[in-house]
């Protein structure tokens, strides 16, 4: 079915679209601590997550539809931006979490939410399950606006491809 | 029969109407609201996700709460909402509507009319289209945002474009499973990070191909895609089955232009609009002195781009009936039009920038006496 890589034909960004991504940090800043990911490869007009950010680490322009571009290393990995972006497409990764471990915070907006250490399947931009994670966190601040923010730990080798978790069965859907 | 009597009478208490009409009422002018529906707000009461767009467009804000946000700034306002009426018909002579108020018939005169109607969603015929849960991805949207109500537990979605991606992502949010979505383009529509929110959650995308047949009995059963050659036929031998209970439409919009032709407004057919739309001024004014669009009648666009034409022929109304001076209208005027610019930029955006400007400069050429109808494709 899916035939060619890229965004408009996969429904998410190539590895040669994030590699140009000016959202996108160095391999280095992301094994010092946490750092925002944003992977928006198409220039859209939006810029919430310009504002959000109280480091003044996101910068779009006065063209709205300018790709965001991140500034690594003022960029502190508070996560705020994270729940702002429309198009859920901002993660913050740790890739010095530790032991052997990353940490990516994810928006997530499914019911039932995950509880504090809970074991998941941790899911590929293409939602296939790729490991187990450990959910450290799970935010719900009124600043977020009904965004739920979950922060989980995985296998540092998979901190490049992990991007969410499996939806949990909803138990107010019969037969889901 | 009761006759009423407004300045400025809206059809539509959209996002296109509703602003209109803040702008009008606090400019001054008497303001008349009229939907056929039981609640205002029209699509911003179905839009769960946070919107685009910048500051100034509330970005970042559920759609939803815009809504409450412009219903709050209308009520406050003091324009007067009249819900459950149904516009049948205007007299563009004196501008005159007929409505029908619950059951009623009713006669209202304007000064000044500003339809903002809305848009439709299409329909794709295939066999075993009108078998129960085949429905418009709109219709599935209202069902489970508005009224709570899931339309199916296991849904194919035809279309990728925004309306196709947001809704299969809130059918989730609504617990619903997607099983996938199908396109007849060699690509995803919509903005992809729309798409991305979906795939994350394990929805594959079948482009190039369309629905051939859905199965059932009494409903949806089964639906059989299949790949489509450059002209979208469906090619032999490439058939798939997926076993769903729903089907949704996300085949595109087109503008409710009745009352604009009934009007005797001239049009324009603009197939990236979504077909038929009515000329209009940069004050949102039609051939029709008096008469005024905004929103999706005017060319399907979106919710922010729909409130900015919605100020523009609220401003525009109020400034012709002298509640604004040229010099404040102007101002006002000014600062709409460059926000609707900034919504009107990028790869997404440019295209319905220049079939506006098309659209525009065919009023003018109508005013020249040079205007011949015709069909804009590039």
């Amino acid at each position: 079915m899916i035939e060619k890589e890229g965004i408009i034909y996969t429904g998410f960004p190539s590895k040669e679209e994030l590699m140009s991504c000016p959202g996108v940090p160095s391999e280095e800043r992301m094994k010092k601590g946490r750092v925002a990911v944003i992977e928006c490869v198409q220039q859209i007009p939006c810029n919430p997550c310009a504002s959000a950010c109280p480091m003044g680490a996101i910068t779009i322009g006065e063209n709205i539809t300018n790709l965001p571009h991140l500034n690594e290393e003022k960029c502190t990995g508070c996560g705020l931006c994270i729940a702002k972006c429309p198009g859920l497409a901002i993660t913050v990764v740790n890739k010095a979490f530790g032991e052997g471990e990353a940490s990516i915070d994810f928006p997530f907006e499914y019911l039932p939410l995950p509880k504090e250490g809970d074991f998941v399947d941790a899911v590929s931009r293409a939602g296939e399950p790729v490991c187990k994670g450990r959910i450290l966190k799970v935010k719900n601040l009124a600043a977020y606006a009904g965004t739920t923010v979950i922060s989980m730990a995985i296998p540092v080798e998979f901190a490049d491809t992990v991007r969410s978790m499996k939806r949990l069965p909803n138990p107010a859907v019969e037969g889901a | 029969m009761k006759t009423l009597e407004t300045e400025v009478a809206i059809v539509g208490a959209g996002s296109a109407g509703l602003s209109a009409a803040c702008q009008a009422r606090n400019a001054g002018a008497k303001v008349l609201v009229i939907d056929e529906n039981s609640r205002p707000g029209g699509q911003l009461f179905k839009q769960i996700h946070k919107f685009f767009g910048s500051h100034e467009h509330q970005a970042g804000t559920r759609g939803y709460v815009i809504g409450q946000k412009l219903l709050k700034k209308t009520q406050d306002c003091g324009a007067d909402v009249m819900l459950n009426s149904l516009v049948y018909g205007i007299q563009p002579e004196d501008l005159t509507m007929g409505i029908i108020q619950n059951g009623k018939n009713c006669q209202l005169h304007a000064k000044k009319i500003i339809i903002a109607a809305g848009a439709k969603e299409n329909y794709l015929p295939f066999p075993g289209s009108t078998l129960p849960g085949v429905m418009g991805a709109g219709a599935a949207q209202t069902m489970i945002n508005v009224n709570r109500v899931l339309p199916g537990k296991k849904i194919v979605m035809m279309g990728s474009g925004n309306v196709g991606l947001i809704v299969s992502y809130q059918l989730m949010q609504a617990g619903a499973d997607v099983l996938g979505i199908v396109e007849g383009a060699p690509k995803i529509g919509g903005y992809g990070v729309h798409a991305g929110k979906i795939r994350r959650a394990g929805v594959p995308f079948y482009l190039g191909h369309t629905i051939k047949q859905v199965y059932g009995k009494d409903c949806v059963e089964a639906v059989e895609i299949a790949k489509v050659d450059e002209k979208f036929n469906s090619i032999e031998g490439t058939e798939m089955m997926i076993e769903a209970d729903t089907v949704c439409m996300a085949v595109g919009l087109n503008p409710m232009t009745e009352l604009a032709w009934m009007a005797g407004c001239q049009f324009d057919f603009i197939p990236a609009f979504g077909g038929h739309v009515p000329l209009h001024d940069w004050n949102m004014e039609t051939t029709i002195p008096g008469v005024y669009v905004a929103g999706d009648i005017t060319g399907v666009e979106e919710a922010s781009t729909a409130m900015e034409e919605g100020n523009l022929a609220g401003v525009a109304a109020a400034e012709a009936l002298g509640y604004l001076s040229e010099q404040d209208a102007a101002e006002k005027k000014a600062a709409i039009v460059e926000r609707l610019n900034t919504l009107r930029c990028g790869p997404f955006g440019e295209g319905r920038r220049k079939f506006k400007e098309h659209q525009i400069a065919d009023m003018e050429a109508l005013k020249r006496g040079e205007f011949v109808g015709r069909c804009i494709e590039k």
